[in-house]
């Protein structure tokens, strides 16, 4: 095990630094020059100049990228060219609303996608399998803002019982008041979200459901609820684990879409802006903290998994499912 | 993602790229409020009001690329200047009491209020005013307004009170010029983050991406302001801005960009939609230098062919403007040009076959990805095919439009917003985008500024503005709108947002 986890962190870093090089590249293959967002109409030469000296983007790109890896191992995320402002301390006052939207979307997904796709599997032959199954579909090919702007126009504009949008200025000095705001984004992503995880807990469940071995353990005489609790639901969870980290991951991206429909302060809506004023050290420095995220949930998925299933023990990546 | 979305950041860019000029700063303070909604019974002295508006400050200093939104948020109301500009477009004195201009027009001599504190509690005096005035024109001042500022020679501080500019050069625009300039504390740290002006409220807190929250100053010097705080609360989606208003998350929004949006407040009694007078022009900028756009009567042709009125009407409805030429109705000079180049196909085949071109030609439009232009574009296009010229429409986004456009002046013809006030005067510099070249024109425009009174100024302006609508140096679509929708409880508020200053200290709720 101490093998594996050394070897799983060294992959952790590569693929971070891989991650990193990607990124400022495909930045940088981005048209114009984000010194232009520095400029207002009637800027002479000298000042377009002095402008791309001032944020470095005169500087061959070998450079550059040395001068960004360096800040960042001493931790230091470097300093929006727009704002002229840090970018680590908005990073870190960001992530106070995108970590608990992340997390409670999540969780609730979770919560509400078990039981669902599970009834969904042993039931497949009812109506109301067949329903769940149906309306799962349908999820998957809704897309996340409309489902905002529904949730929006029935609990916010016509029954007046949640915000529109926006977030506490004091952050979570009042948790309720914070809950409130993130109720109905935190509702619109698990929506989105667990319509694609029942499918997965559907199918995971069936496989086990067809299983020998928990038709071998039923002729044995135990009951239907004491196999799945021994052998079904460790083996159905193994491949909606490795789905989670992928989900948790996806969830992030679904934030960002989520964040500008409700006004959040938070990483989407701070990346997105970003974007679109060429804003490069804090477009990179999200999306490394996003990709660092990222990478650490599949980190924390294959150990679960390890530990579920003894069988995985010894091989370097996830089990194929 | 919503599909309102992304036009809305390419317009903030745009905005930023063409706005810079204004957001360069400002004064403040302007009692030229007229807000809409009848104060009926007795306001609410310690209320506060909220503020929804999509431009955010990129940081709170406005030499330093604040933009837009720290002006929108600061002018008038934290920061204060020499003197003010009044939403009706007056330069008014604010703090400064007095001002003397020598007999040869290059010296000019102010007094300063007395009394005037700023929020740390330091005294105002005739060094921070020196100091304010040499930080936006520092050499690494990024506020637009420094190349207002080139004919200074020197500025001294006879005594606390007394502060005498030397000019280079006349210029009769300097005391309005001065209204940009923010008188900020010259011991004043961490200007980015945090403030110190003389305005009626302090910063209370800026929570980016969020909120950023005015409180009023106790110790200001004038007339208090009229509401206890002010919060700003910002949006990156118009769509989310509308449903804060209707859902009393806000009361006004400083700038309404979604025609769309405007169905659900217009017909309801509990908000009022303020159709103010904005100064931002939409621009069909020909390139003046190049074939076929060299010739006038080719630009008339153009600009006759185009049904303006059609254009406004499909895009804003019975909101905007149309304005014939470059000025703005808030410019001292304004008149009303539209009949210059009347909407008359007949007359723009004439003039196009008296130019050389009976059977038309055809153009490349540069076209910035982000609402209105694509939509323009599409109309122009069609009217011009009815007078046989063919238009591609190239789109562009706002960043191409900086390198391509404005820099390399690789283009025949352009669609561009262009905000500032009286900026008619860019007609006067053939080396501007558009490559405008006519003597005469940059002659008035220079001798303008150096006229002794602003009767001269204007009437030599007037003669430019008529002169470029007659060269039809570009086609002025339309004037934008300036659209402030407010909670019908409140009033005092600016209806005009010259330069997007949103004077704050007037609004009473209740």
């Amino acid at each position: 095990m101490t093998t594996y986890l050394l070897r799983r962190m060294a992959f952790l870093v590569v693929s971070l630094l891989l991650a990193c090089a990607v990124l400022f590249l495909l930045l940088r293959l981005l048209p114009g020059d984000p010194a232009n967002s520095l400029l207002s109409v009637g800027a002479t030469p000298e000042q377009i100049a002095a402008a791309r000296h001032q944020i470095g983007s005169d500087r061959p790109l070998p450079e550059q990228f040395a001068t960004w890896l360096g800040q960042m191992a001493r931790l230091d995320l470097g300093t929006s060219f727009v704002s002229t402002l840090p970018v680590g301390p908005e990073i870190a006052a960001r992530l106070v609303v995108t970590v608990p939207l992340t997390l409670l979307s999540f969780l609730l997904a979770v919560v509400v996608a078990v039981p669902v796709g599970f009834v969904a599997a042993r039931r497949s032959d009812r109506w109301y399998g067949l329903l769940l199954n149906g309306v799962s579909q349908l999820g998957i090919a809704v897309p996340v803002f409309w489902v905002g702007m529904l949730l929006i126009w029935a609990f916010a504009l016509y029954f007046r019982i949640l915000p529109a949008g926006g977030f506490p200025q004091d952050d979570w000095a009042d948790p309720a008041d914070a809950i409130t705001s993130l109720a109905l984004p935190v509702v619109t992503v698990a929506l989105v979200m667990s319509a694609s995880l029942i499918r997965y807990v559907r199918s995971a469940t069936m496989d086990v459901l067809d299983s020998d071995y928990l038709r071998t353990f039923r002729a044995l005489g135990s009951s239907f609820p004491g196999a799945m609790w021994r052998h079904g639901l460790r083996n159905a969870a193994v491949p909606v684990i490795s789905v989670l980290g992928i989900e948790l991951a996806t969830t992030f991206l679904g934030a960002v879409v989520v964040e500008s429909v409700f006004a959040l302060p938070g990483l989407g809506s701070m990346l997105a802006k970003a974007i679109a004023q060429h804003d490069y050290p804090v477009v990179q420095g999200v999306l490394f903290v996003s990709t660092f995220g990222v990478l650490l949930i599949g980190f924390a998925a294959d150990l679960v998994q390890r530990i579920i299933d003894p069988r995985l023990r010894g091989t370097l990546s996830r089990s194929p499912r | 993602m919503n599909r309102k979305t992304t036009p809305l950041f390419g317009a903030a860019i745009a905005l930023a790229l063409t706005l810079a000029a204004c957001g360069g700063g400002g004064d403040g303070g302007g009692t030229g409020t007229t807000g809409g909604g009848s104060p009926t019974g007795s306001s609410d002295g310690d209320a506060t009001i909220g503020v929804g508006s999509l431009y955010e400050p990129q940081n709170l200093d406005n030499t330093a690329g604040g933009g837009q939104g720290v002006t929108e948020a600061f002018n008038g109301n934290v920061y204060e200047g020499l003197f003010r500009l009044t939403d009706d477009g007056k330069v008014e004195n604010l703090l400064a009491e007095d001002y003397k201009v020598s007999e040869d027009g290059l010296t000019y001599t102010f007094t300063l209020r007395d009394g005037v504190k700023f929020h740390s509690g330091d005294p105002l005096t005739s060094a921070d005013v020196k100091y304010s005035i040499e930080k936006v024109t520092a050499k690494d001042s990024q506020s637009a307004r420094k190349s207002s500022f080139e004919a200074i020679k020197k500025i001294d501080t006879p005594d606390d009170h007394t502060l005498a500019v030397t000019l280079a050069d006349k210029s009769i625009s300097f005391v309005y010029n001065l209204s940009y300039v923010w008188v900020v504390n010259d011991t004043a740290k961490d200007l980015a983050t945090s403030e110190d002006g003389t305005g009626p409220y302090k910063l209370g807190a800026w929570k980016r991406g969020s909120t950023l929250s005015l409180d009023r100053f106790p110790g200001y010097w004038g007339t208090a302001a009229s509401n206890k705080q002010v919060v700003f609360h910002y949006f990156t989606d118009a769509a989310a801005l509308n449903n804060a208003l209707l859902t009393n998350a806000v009361d006004v929004v400083t700038s309404e960009q979604s025609p769309d949006a405007l169905a659900q407040f217009s017909g309801n009694p509990d908000y009022k939609v303020n159709n103010g007078k904005s100064t931002t022009k939409l621009l069909l900028a020909f390139n003046d230098r190049k074939a076929p756009f060299d010739k006038p009567l080719v630009r008339k042709a153009v600009s006759s062919a185009i049904d303006d009125k059609k254009l406004l009407t499909s895009i804003w409805g019975e909101y905007g403007t149309l304005i014939g030429s470059m000025v703005p109705p808030t410019d001292p000079w304004y008149e009303d040009l539209t009949s210059v180049n009347p909407y008359d196909v007949n007359l723009a085949k004439k003039e196009l076959s008296d130019a050389g071109y009976p059977n038309g030609f055809s153009f490349t439009l540069d076209t910035p990805n982000y609402d209105p232009h694509p939509t323009a574009a599409t109309f122009i296009k069609s009217e011009l095919a009815k007078v046989g010229v063919t238009v591609t429409i190239n789109v562009i986004t706002a960043d191409e439009w900086y390198t391509k456009v404005y820099k390399n002046r690789d283009f025949a013809a352009t669609l561009q917003e262009h905000v500032n006030d009286r900026d008619v005067v860019w007609y006067g510099d053939p080396d501007f985008y558009w490559g405008y070249d006519n003597p005469q024109v940059a002659a008035w425009v220079k001798e303008a500024e150096r006229s002794d009174t602003t009767e001269a100024q204007t009437e030599l302006l007037k003669k430019a503005n008529r002169q470029i609508a007659e060269d039809a140096a570009s086609d002025w679509l339309y004037l934008y709108p300036q659209i402030v929708v407010a909670s019908s409880k409140l009033s005092g508020y600016p209806v005009n947002g010259l330069n997007s200053q949103f004077y704050a200290y007037g609004i009473k709720k209740g």
